[in-house]
């Protein structure tokens, strides 16, 4: 069962999600500053981090770029439908995820899953290693180089990139890549898809405002490709 | 404010606007002109032509009875070369014009000029020269041309102060051709300073008007203003006139209303504002609450019969308690105008589709779907799919299965087609006295039922979304039985964004 960090600053949130998370087996630490919350992540070493936005001094949104510096740990954000914090800016400081409160255990732990699941997309009768100009994609050792140097990439933008490079070019709509990448229902915000696409195309196009690798169909969504 | 059609209205403005103020206030000011120039002009003429003609006219009498009365006649009068040459010098000594002298003695004719008889002179004034001794005059209009016409009779002088007529009577005819064309003269003077008098009466009408019609404008366009929201609209006040008086009016006036609108304003803000905070406050607690209503549920078979039930009430009515906080908040963002569109380009159908397979209404004895493909349109994905859910929804809950969602587009005169949705249900229908409140909030069509299963804010929430796309939405009954929810949005051309 996954590890999971929770930073929630009120106490019955903390408690009610911790002690729900914990009965569906998972092991959980909670904190309730991002301070606290950046201090027990050596010595818990968790496999996700699970960050309210709103937090009193360092707020969700800093968290979520300093955990970003040095580890591509899998981040969900925590928000409620019309905060003063906009689920945006968290996407484009680098969150995977995000569950609007207030949520049953069953719907988060559905997200832990799905951010946690790796796309079984069928390595079968593919290279190991994929080359799209100085792309190299490795989908068994789940690593991306571009040009030899390895990149950074968060899980969800490891797995935007090798769905859309899956079939390249092939269009897929916002709705599509939803369903498929996120596990999200079609009428779940689509601005989660472009926010990660925005930081995809910053760590593997040369240009981001011309990409080569991740391009729009104005109208119709996203396709890898043509080079 | 409305921005509907305005053609009758603008015809209706045009046809006042011939007769507006401007016009009217113009028109009075060039008759009192034409008024008193025309009866100036006319006593004038008159006046004038009198005295013209007048002195014409005595000169002429005085200096035919001086000839008459130097001429001696001897009577019997004889007709001739004699008399004719008499008359002839008469004729020739005529003041101011020449003219032609008749002699009439009983039956003797003679005349200086070719015909003996005048075809001027008148019964009329050959009994008035019979009457009156010292003669007389007539002016006569013939063929156009005006005479004097004079009648002397020849007297003898019996006394001091008695005349004896010696029946002859003399008759000058002279044509007053030259005083005609004075008079004429004189009309073309009088109208032709009449006329740009009133030209010259146009420019100070015209003044006056823009004066008058200055702050009239003003007004106008301040009342527009104010009518279009900007309430700090106010008018210069010039002068102490009355129009001075409406302006100060108008300011005060303005001034209340903005005042009031402003309390008013700021009580709506402060009502909204806790709305929105008592639903925040509420979320967090609930928040909690939701996490942990799954400990209950699965421990709730291990508690004694009671507190199961206790434990299994707090859970159900947590989860509602959600919704309702949730659609609280909703309805709130949609008042403080803070509920934003995230549109994308969608398949109508594959959304619908997707909406009721979501929330297991695939069922097709209960759900039912008329969804022609290749429909696209610039959705919110998310309130589109909300709009579908409450919909379909509410008529399995209130109407009955089965519920039909139809979709098709339709092309509107104004250019744009519209998406339009329906759904029916094959329940009794909304009854008609409920068919105006449908759309409340918490409002509930079935009095007898305290509370439904959702939160009251559905159909609300439906409503505003619906209208956040710039489209309509209405309520109405089948013709058989079963009600009727058709929701028109119009389809754009692609637009910004994807």
């Amino acid at each position: 069962m996954p590890r999971v960090l929770l930073i929630e600053d009120d106490p019955s949130v903390r408690e009610g999600v911790e002690l729900g998370l914990r009965r569906r087996g998972h092991e959980v630490r909670a904190a309730a500053t991002g301070e606290a919350g950046l201090a027990a992540m050596a010595e818990f070493r968790p496999d996700l981090l699970l960050l309210d936005l709103m937090l009193p001094g360092m707020n969700g949104v800093q968290v979520c770029r300093q955990v970003r510096e040095r580890s591509q740990l899998p981040i969900i954000m925590l928000t409620a439908r019309g905060d003063d914090f906009d689920v945006v800016i968290g996407l484009e400081a680098g969150a995977d995820d995000y569950i609007v409160k207030p949520a049953r255990t069953e719907v988060i732990e559905a997200r832990i899953r799905a951010v946690l699941r790796r796309l079984d997309d069928g390595g079968a009768g593919r290279p190991a290693i994929e080359f799209y100009g100085e792309l190299a994609i490795d989908r068994v050792g789940l690593t991306v180089t571009k040009a030899g140097r390895p990149l950074a990439l968060a899980p969800s933008e490891l797995k935007l990139l090798l769905h859309l490079a899956a079939a390249p070019e092939q269009v897929f709509s916002r709705q599509q890549l939803l369903e498929h990448v996120w596990e999200h229902s079609y009428h779940a915000d689509a601005r989660l898809v472009d926010a990660c696409v925005a930081r995809l195309r910053g760590k593997i196009e040369d240009e981001a405002g011309s990409p080569r690798y991740v391009q729009t169909l104005r109208g119709f969504g996203y396709r890898f490709g043509p080079l | 404010m409305s921005t509907g059609p305005e053609s009758g209205p603008v015809l209706g403005r045009a046809r006042v606007r011939a007769f507006g103020l401007r016009t009217r206030l113009l028109l009075a000011f060039l008759l009192v002109a034409a008024v008193s120039a025309g009866t100036t002009a006319a006593l004038t003429y008159r006046e004038a032509r009198n005295a013209l003609l007048e002195t014409a006219q005595d000169t002429a009498v005085t200096s035919f009875r001086e000839q008459v009365q130097q001429i001696g006649v001897g009577l019997p009068v004889q007709g001739g070369e004699d008399l004719e040459e008499l008359l002839r010098g008469i004729a020739r000594r005529g003041k101011p014009h020449p003219w032609v002298v008749f002699a009439e003695y009983g039956s003797v004719r003679a005349s200086s000029g070719e015909n003996p008889v005048s075809t001027v002179i008148t019964p009329e004034l050959r009994r008035a020269a019979r009457a009156n001794p010292h003669g007389s005059f007539e002016r006569v209009v013939k063929d156009g041309v005006p005479y004097l016409t004079i009648a002397m009779p020849t007297v003898f002088k019996t006394g001091p102060y008695s005349l004896l007529p010696s029946g002859l009577v003399l008759y000058a005819v002279m044509p007053m051709t030259d005083e005609q064309v004075n008079v004429d003269a004189l009309l073309m003077a009088a109208r032709d300073g009449a006329l740009p008098g009133l030209a010259v009466a146009l420019i100070p009408g015209l003044i006056a008007a823009r004066s008058v019609l200055r702050p009239v404008r003003e007004l106008r366009r301040a009342a527009r203003n104010m009518g279009s929201g900007r309430l700090d609209t106010r008018i210069p006040v010039r002068g102490s006139d009355e129009l001075a008086d409406l302006a100060r009016t108008f300011n005060e006036s303005a001034g209340q209303l903005e005042r009031t609108v402003r309390e008013l304003r700021e009580a709506e803000e402060r009502a909204r504002r806790f709305a929105s905070d008592v639903s925040h406050e509420l979320r967090t607690p609930l928040a909690g609450m939701l996490a942990v209503t799954e400990v209950l549920d699965e421990d709730a078979d291990h508690l004694d019969a009671d507190t199961a039930r206790a434990v299994r009430l707090v859970s159900a009515e947590t989860g509602k308690l959600a919704v309702l906080v949730e659609d609280l908040m909703e309805i709130s963002r949609f008042d403080a105008r803070a509920a934003e569109l995230n549109t994308d380009e969608i398949d109508v159908a594959e959304a619908i589709r997707k909406t009721l397979s979501n929330r297991h209404w695939t069922d097709d004895d209960r759900v039912r779907t008329q969804l022609p493909d290749g429909i696209r349109a610039r959705l919110d994905p998310r309130r589109f799919d909300i709009v579908i859910a409450n919909l379909v929804g509410n008529a399995l809950r209130h109407g009955g299965a089965p519920v039909t969602v139809r979709l098709r587009t339709e092309a509107r005169s104004a250019g744009t087609p519209v998406l339009i949705t329906e759904v029916m249900d094959s329940g009794p229908g909304i009854r008609t006295d409920s068919l105006p409140h449908i759309f409340d909030r918490f409002y509930k069509a079935d009095a007898a039922r305290i509370r439904s299963a959702g939160s009251g804010l559905g159909l609300a929430i439906t409503l505003e979304n619906v209208k956040l796309h710039g489209g309509t939405i209405r309520a109405g009954n089948l013709p058989g039985a079963g009600a009727v929810f058709t929701l028109e949005i119009p389809l754009r051309a692609e637009g910004a964004g994807g």
